[in-house]
């Protein structure tokens, strides 16, 4: 009996555990895409170093705020700096928008134009993020960094495999819970959330029953930085924080969103859970799970791993490719570009 | 027209003789990259010995060297070469102290030292591959082959009484090396390696690496990786996963910033770095506290490389690569008066009245089979939140 416990544990522990976290973080990054792909009609590429800036900048606020003494102790600080992180992203949304894409907009240009603007802000933005902050790896968790550890586990289950359960991955999942609540809430109770449902719908009936689009794209931009913000800061408290890796980001969620459907954001919450439990199921070695949980001697020779780590992006770019060829619009029926 | 003649006459008068000139020595490491922690002491070792030999006066009539910085970043080959060309075809080095990291030293010799017939002395390029490389006789390294390194990890492994290890290497030349010099020789001594798994440097997540280590499982990790970059990474996640305790820490992942960066969790792991017992070291610490830096690791075979180049030169009388590469073996080993570090200008001077030297300076020079270091280690063990020198071997 013992042997199938351990093996869950030790599947919950490099499988399910992080594959939750990291799920949780890629789901409220394709929501920011697939929020301004629904609303503003183009995919935005600079929305992984939207995320960079969001982080930057909570950093540079939690290193204030811890060097007033200020702490949330057992949380990390950066919660307490998040709001201003926001507060920076959401400004610099709305001037990217106001410089570049409003220019645009006006023109009623087509979406790839949009898309390769994206992609110089992208570049304008990676540049700002390491001229700030510079390019290197920055920490800035503090508090309590368990909920449970490895080690106490074993010695309370008297197992012999333990589960470490992190601080920021309950936090992840825990606020991942919380923002998706209100964000649907928002856009399913409020006349503001309405009237950007109805403006992504049909844009000109929206124009004509008197809707200011301006507005609408306020708002939009204003949630896409909330989110991109949110979901930066809890990748770099679970993992850490580096532009480059942020940059890299883009590609996971791309492909949640586009797995899930563009545009529908129930597509990019399960589109996000989709591709990070196939990165971590397709690399993960199950021989020690497969020694646990067959009877007797038969525990395999090799490490029964189907993809080395090396290959993890390239799942997430497979799903992609399959998802395009067999269903277009993504699960949930998105909009197809 | 008169005085032009005169004047040229003059001038080729004053540079005919073997008189004072600037010698310029490149100082080419990884200032920014995985090993970017280190490098500050490294060039501040190496110029300490320049700054030493320039104002002793000694060398070549009163000449004076001067260092010139580049940055290799350790990893990028290309920008390594860029960096290396520039400062040998503008700058007009005399000679390199340099490069860092295995692989950009491979390019920068195969591209630009062997094309120009620039003396390279590595203070830190440990890569078996080295030692069988076509050089020209200009490639020596201070710094000894990781295949002695993987033969003294063994000895610690087996005195510990490790009996299965898992084995991750940073996905380069550096890393591929060390990982089989170490598996070749703990296999060799009865020991089972249950994987030996490349890591990629710069990722943001090793989770689903460390899973793949644990489930191969062993008594210890071996991480030959960098300490600021995904040997990092890589414990922390072992830690926080619970899958490995103890980690044995080759000479890329001995630093403060680790055990600073960890904390107490990394207790009881150990390791290696080059390193030796010898009063030089000790002297050369005192030097380098003087001076105001640390001798962390390859700091005191910088300044060995840079002192052998400059002994080199005034042994040859001549601070030219093609002229000078020959003696750097005959100075750096016996017979001849012993030099320790500080007493270049001692050095100097025998060697100006014809007689020999044997430069044992910082790091217990002795310079074998193509001109690398026969190596000494530090035994490393982390213990109270610090690295602590265990033994010397």
């Amino acid at each position: 009996m013992d042997d199938i416990f351990n093996a869950l544990i030790l599947l919950s522990n490099f499988v399910i555990v992080p594959g939750m976290a990291y799920g949780s973080q890629l789901a409220i990054g394709a929501l920011g895409v697939t929020l301004v792909f629904g609303i503003l009609r183009f995919s935005n590429f600079a929305h992984g170093d939207t995320m960079a800036f969001g982080t930057m900048a909570t950093i540079l606020a939690t290193w204030l705020l811890q060097s007033w003494g200020v702490s949330i102790a057992p949380l990390p600080t950066a919660l307490l700096a998040l709001p201003f992180g926001i507060a920076a992203t959401v400004v610099l949304c709305l001037l990217t928008d106001r410089w570049v894409y409003r220019f645009f907009r006006r023109e009623k240009a087509a979406p790839v134009v949009f898309l390769i603007a994206s992609v110089g802000v992208m570049f304008v933005l990676n540049g700002v993020v390491r001229f700030i902050i510079g390019p290197n790896d920055q920490r800035f968790a503090d508090g309590e960094r368990f909920i449970m550890k490895a080690r106490e586990f074993k010695r309370m289950s008297g197992l012999s495999e333990g589960v470490a359960f992190k601080t920021s991955q309950g936090l992840t999942i825990l606020t991942a819970v919380v923002v998706v609540i209100a964000l649907f809430w928002f856009l399913n109770r409020t006349r503001a959330g309405k009237s950007m449902r109805a403006y992504s719908d049909n844009e000109d009936l929206a124009l004509l029953s008197g809707i200011n689009p301006e507005r609408v794209v306020l708002i939009t931009w204003t949630l896409t930085a909330a989110l991109a913000t949110i979901a930066g800061v809890l990748y770099g408290l679970d993992k850490s924080f580096k532009p480059f890796t942020y940059f890299q980001l883009l590609l996971p969620i791309f492909a949640a969103a586009i797995v899930g459907g563009l545009g529908n954001p129930l597509g990019a919450i399960a589109g996000g859970f989709i591709i990070a439990f196939s990165e971590v199921t397709v690399t993960y070695a199950y021989r020690k799970f497969l020694a646990y949980s067959i009877p007797g001697d038969w525990a395999p020779e090799g490490l029964v791993q189907l993809l080395s780590t090396d290959y993890k992006f390239a799942v997430s770019f497979v799903i992609l490719v399959l998802v395009l060829l067999l269903r277009p619009t993504g699960i949930f029926a998105g909009r197809s570009t | 027209m008169k005085k032009i003649l005169f004047a040229t006459a003059m001038a080729a008068l004053i540079s005919g003789t073997v008189n004072a000139e600037t010698i310029k020595l490149g100082v080419i490491l990884g200032y920014t990259g995985p090993i970017e922690s280190l490098t500050p002491d490294m060039a501040a070792g190496a110029e300490l010995a320049i700054k030493e030999v320039s104002a002793s006066g000694a060398l070549l009539g009163g000449s004076k060297v001067v260092p010139v910085r580049a940055d290799t970043t350790c990893t990028d080959s290309a920008a390594a070469t860029a960096a290396t060309e520039r400062l040998v075809t503008s700058d007009k080095i005399n000679a390199i102290v340099g490069g860092d990291c295995s692989g950009v030293t491979t390019a920068m010799l195969q591209n630009v030292a062997l094309a120009n017939g620039i003396v390279m002395v590595s203070p830190s390029a440990t890569s078996p591959a080295l030692s069988t490389i076509k050089d020209n006789g200009l490639f020596f390294r201070t710094a000894p082959s990781d295949a002695r390194q993987g033969q003294v990890l063994t000895a610690i492994l087996k005195e510990k009484g490790v009996k299965k290890a898992a084995l991750t290497y940073t996905n380069n030349d550096y890393g591929k090396g060390l990982a089989n010099s170490i598996k070749t020789n703990f296999e060799k001594a009865g020991g089972k390696i249950t994987i030996s798994a490349a890591h990629e440097d710069g990722k943001g997540d090793y989770t689903a690496e460390v899973g793949a280590l644990a489930a191969a499982g062993g008594d210890v990790l071996i991480v030959a990786g960098y300490l600021d970059q995904g040997g990092k990474g890589i414990i922390q996640a072992a830690l926080d996963t619970g899958a490995f305790d103890t980690f044995v820490l080759p000479d890329g992942m001995i630093g403060d910033s680790l055990p600073m960066a960890i904390g107490s969790d990394l207790n009881g792991s150990y390791g290696t770095v080059p390193g030796t017992d010898s009063p030089g070291a000790a002297k050369f610490g005192d030097m380098a506290k003087a001076a105001g830096f640390k001798a962390g690791p390859f700091s005191s075979e910088s300044y060995d490389a840079a002192a052998l180049i400059m002994l080199a030169m005034q042994a040859a009388g001549s601070s030219q690569s093609k002229m000078f590469k020959d003696k750097i073996l005959s100075v750096a080993n016996a017979p001849g008066t012993k030099i320790y570090p500080g007493e270049l200008a001692k050095a100097l001077k025998i060697l100006k009245g014809g007689g020999d030297v044997d430069y044992v300076g910082a790091s217990s020079v002795e310079l074998i089979g193509p001109g690398e270091s026969a190596g000494n280690y530090r035994e490393i063990l982390v213990s109270g939140g610090k690295n602590t020198t265990a033994r010397y071997r």
